[in-house]
């Protein structure tokens, strides 16, 4: 048996993990396409855009790995669509990203209603169309021997397969971004466009690689919301994720592993803001569900207060490139 | 990246004018192209949309009122567009503008519409202004992004407004989180009531005096913008930072001040929709009319009178797409909002660096 306290920090620690998938896929899906150069504000639109596609395929279906393959397919056309409008087309990056946006938002519960009768969700899914937790080897086991093995079995263990993705993930872009030779390159090109091209290297082409990893990542951070998180699309199911994710690249200064840092610190926010309501302080008594509920939205403006903007910014995020 | 070139004035005057209309056509046919896939006529629903926005009296007045919302909504975005920065902010801006609108309707309730219809406008002009000066503010001094920090504080602003009328301002005794209706003194006078005043008799709608208001904030933004030193500098900024820094314009503080004024003009379509026609302070009011100002100020490019057609269009969408619904169960209302995000895309991003000051410093 073990004490209340820790079953706590177990249940708030795989919370927290779990909160943070969606923010972490997202935040480096914003990684490889502002490490290019392109400023990308359509986090929000393609995870939600990625979340309806996924669960509605999986549903027609009823296969998991169909719909999660459909919502990297449908999140990748956005970022196409961001890179027309951007580097092709050499339009504004931060208005392209609120327009994908806003055309989620809309086109999204369009769709809804117009394929299932259910008031702008999907249908609920079965097990095999969700992606079911995995369990480690001797969980069971492990589950009766104290802390740790709990540890092991339900924080380590028992968790999504798109969990460990995303925590594999800011290790995969550290290694890519800066100990390979595209990586350079991807980097340079969000540093200083004219040199990248002056060495004989395209530009655009680089930039389109980086929305295409970007769309990828996107379309996992969907799948997550729609088909691990949850059974199912629901209404405006990303509430913010997108922006906080932004939020988490920016005070990560554009690095992996300080941007997963950040996105375990807005989930952590978040799994607090769930257990807060109710409680009652001492002194203070019950605080009003609003004022919780807003609290990863203030941590995030404080967070960004302190942060500032730095000097990390790649140096030629959201200027169009224009060949000489 | 570069200077505008100088075509002739009569070019410019017809590019003005037609390049916004040739990028909405656009964004309309691609939702067009939607529609029909999800299996609604498009040519029909046209018919039934405009029939439903100004085929009847009633209907002309309800677009009007919805212009008037969006009017104030596309200026707050259009004025900061002009200094370069993005408002996002417009959904909760409206918010608290009500909210401010609305305590001086609740704290001088009785007292004659002479005192508290302009107290209360000053009060919303007031408390949309400090909520776009926070985010404004950490952009100047810490360079936070804009778009992230504006859309925090419309959760926030959501979030303030839901525990105010859930527990604080709530008339007692009643389950719906609401304020009690002001007394009809404080109310912003509808033209219908205007009209019977003076004997005439039109259409019951709730289309309110804040039009007129609406109209001249337009004048005046636009005014501001193109023919004072203010605006002189709010343009330089925005069209060219590099530029301002060397003739010694803060960029910060004509951040703050453009910021502010979005923030105050947004603050007005909370006067519109608190004093104008609930008459009272509800959940939601803004109801999405922040994001529209986004595609209405994006449309009106270099010229504030642009903002006056954009609102219209967009009040005929949201009017005429309540018949629309009627005679079409397969369509929802956020198929506005989808419009709202291919017009935004066609004319705004890919309208690009030609007619829209560059946006770096905003994000």
């Amino acid at each position: 048996m073990i004490a209340g306290i820790e079953t706590e920090i177990l249940v708030i620690t795989a919370s927290i993990l779990r909160l943070a998938t969606p923010l972490i896929l997202a935040a480096i899906g914003g990684l490889f396409a502002e490490r290019a150069g392109v400023a990308d504000l359509g986090l929000e639109g393609k995870m939600l855009a990625a979340a309806f596609t996924a669960a509605s395929i999986s549903a027609v279906t009823g296969s998991a790995i169909t719909g999660l393959a459909a919502a990297i397919i449908v999140a990748t056309l956005l970022s196409m669509l961001h890179f027309i409008a951007t580097v092709w087309k050499q339009g504004d990056q931060i208005v392209s990203g609120m327009a994908i946006n806003i055309l989620a938002a809309g086109l999204v519960p369009t769709l809804a209603y117009a394929l299932f009768p259910l008031g702008g969700q999907t249908p609920p899914l079965t097990d095999d169309g969700r992606l079911l937790d995995l369990s480690l080897p001797f969980s069971h086991w492990a589950s009766s021997t104290g802390f740790i093995g709990q540890f092991y079995a339900s924080v380590l263990g028992g968790q999504s397969i798109l969990i460990y993705v995303a925590f594999l993930a800011a290790p995969a872009a550290t290694a890519v971004l800066y100990r390979t030779g595209w990586g350079l390159r991807l980097r340079a090109a969000g540093e200083n466009p004219q040199a990248v091209a002056s060495a004989g290297l395209d530009v655009v082409r680089l930039r389109l690689q980086g929305l295409i990893m970007n769309g990828v990542f996107l379309g996992l951070a969907g799948g997550y919301l729609s088909l691990a998180a949850n059974a199912g699309y629901s209404r405006n199911m990303t509430a913010g994720k997108g922006y906080l994710a932004i939020a988490a690249l920016i005070l990560g200064r554009w690095k992996p592993w300080p941007t997963l840092g950040a996105c375990l610190l807005f989930a952590a926010a978040d799994a607090l803001q769930g257990r807060l309501q109710g409680i009652v302080f001492p002194a203070l008594g019950v605080i009003p569900v609003p004022w919780i509920t807003a609290l990863p939205y203030i941590v995030t403006v404080i967070v960004l207060a302190i942060a500032g903007r730095g000097q990390s910014m790649p140096k030629a995020l959201g200027l169009p490139y224009v060949k000489a | 990246m570069t200077a505008d070139t100088e075509p002739s004035r009569g070019k410019a005057v017809a590019r003005a004018v037609l390049q916004p209309i040739f990028d909405v056509l656009a964004g309309l046919i691609v939702s067009g192209l939607i529609l029909a896939v999800i299996g609604v006529d498009p040519l029909a629903a046209s018919k039934s949309l405009v029939h439903g926005a100004f085929g009847y009296p009633e209907a002309i007045g309800y677009t009007l009122y919805y212009a008037t919302t969006y009017m104030f909504a596309g200026l707050s975005v259009w004025l900061a567009l002009r200094a370069g920065l993005f408002n996002i902010g417009g959904e909760g801006q409206i918010y608290l503008g009500g909210l401010g609108a609305g305590l001086v309707c609740v704290a001088l309730d009785g007292m004659p519409g002479i005192v508290v219809v302009p107290v209360a406008c000053l009060a919303a002009i007031t408390f949309g202004a400090a909520w776009a000066f926070i985010p404004a503010f950490l952009l100047a001094k810490r360079g936070s992004s804009l778009v992230v920090t504006t859309i925090m504080f419309n959760f926030l602003a959501a979030a303030v407004m839901t525990w105010l009328l859930t527990a604080v301002m709530i008339k007692p005794g009643q389950a719906a989180p609401e304020t009690a209706e002001f007394s009809a003194s404080s109310w912003m006078p509808s033209f219908t009531s205007l009209a019977s005043a003076l004997g005439i008799s039109i259409a019951n709608s709730p289309v309110n005096l804040s039009l007129i208001l609406a109209l001249l904030a337009v004048a005046g933004g636009q005014f501001l913008v193109g023919r004072t030193v203010a605006g002189y500098h709010l343009r330089v900024v925005g069209g060219n930072p590099d530029a301002a820094a060397y003739a010694g314009i803060d960029a910060g503080w004509v951040a703050i001040f453009a910021l502010c004024l979005a923030g105050a003009c947004a603050g007005l379509a909370g006067v519109n929709e608190v004093m104008g026609v609930h008459h009272r302070l509800i959940l939601d009011f803004p109801n999405g009319a922040g994001f529209v100002g986004i595609a209405v100020g994006l449309m009106a490019g270099r010229n504030g009178w642009g903002v006056i057609p954009g609102a219209l269009l967009f009040a005929a969408l949201a009017q005429g797409s309540v018949d629309l619904m009627i005679d079409n169960p397969r369509i929802n209302p956020e198929l506005v909002v989808m419009v709202q995000g291919l017009v935004i895309f066609f004319a705004g991003a890919l309208r690009g660096q030609l007619t829209l000051p560059k946006l770096r410093a905003a994000r």
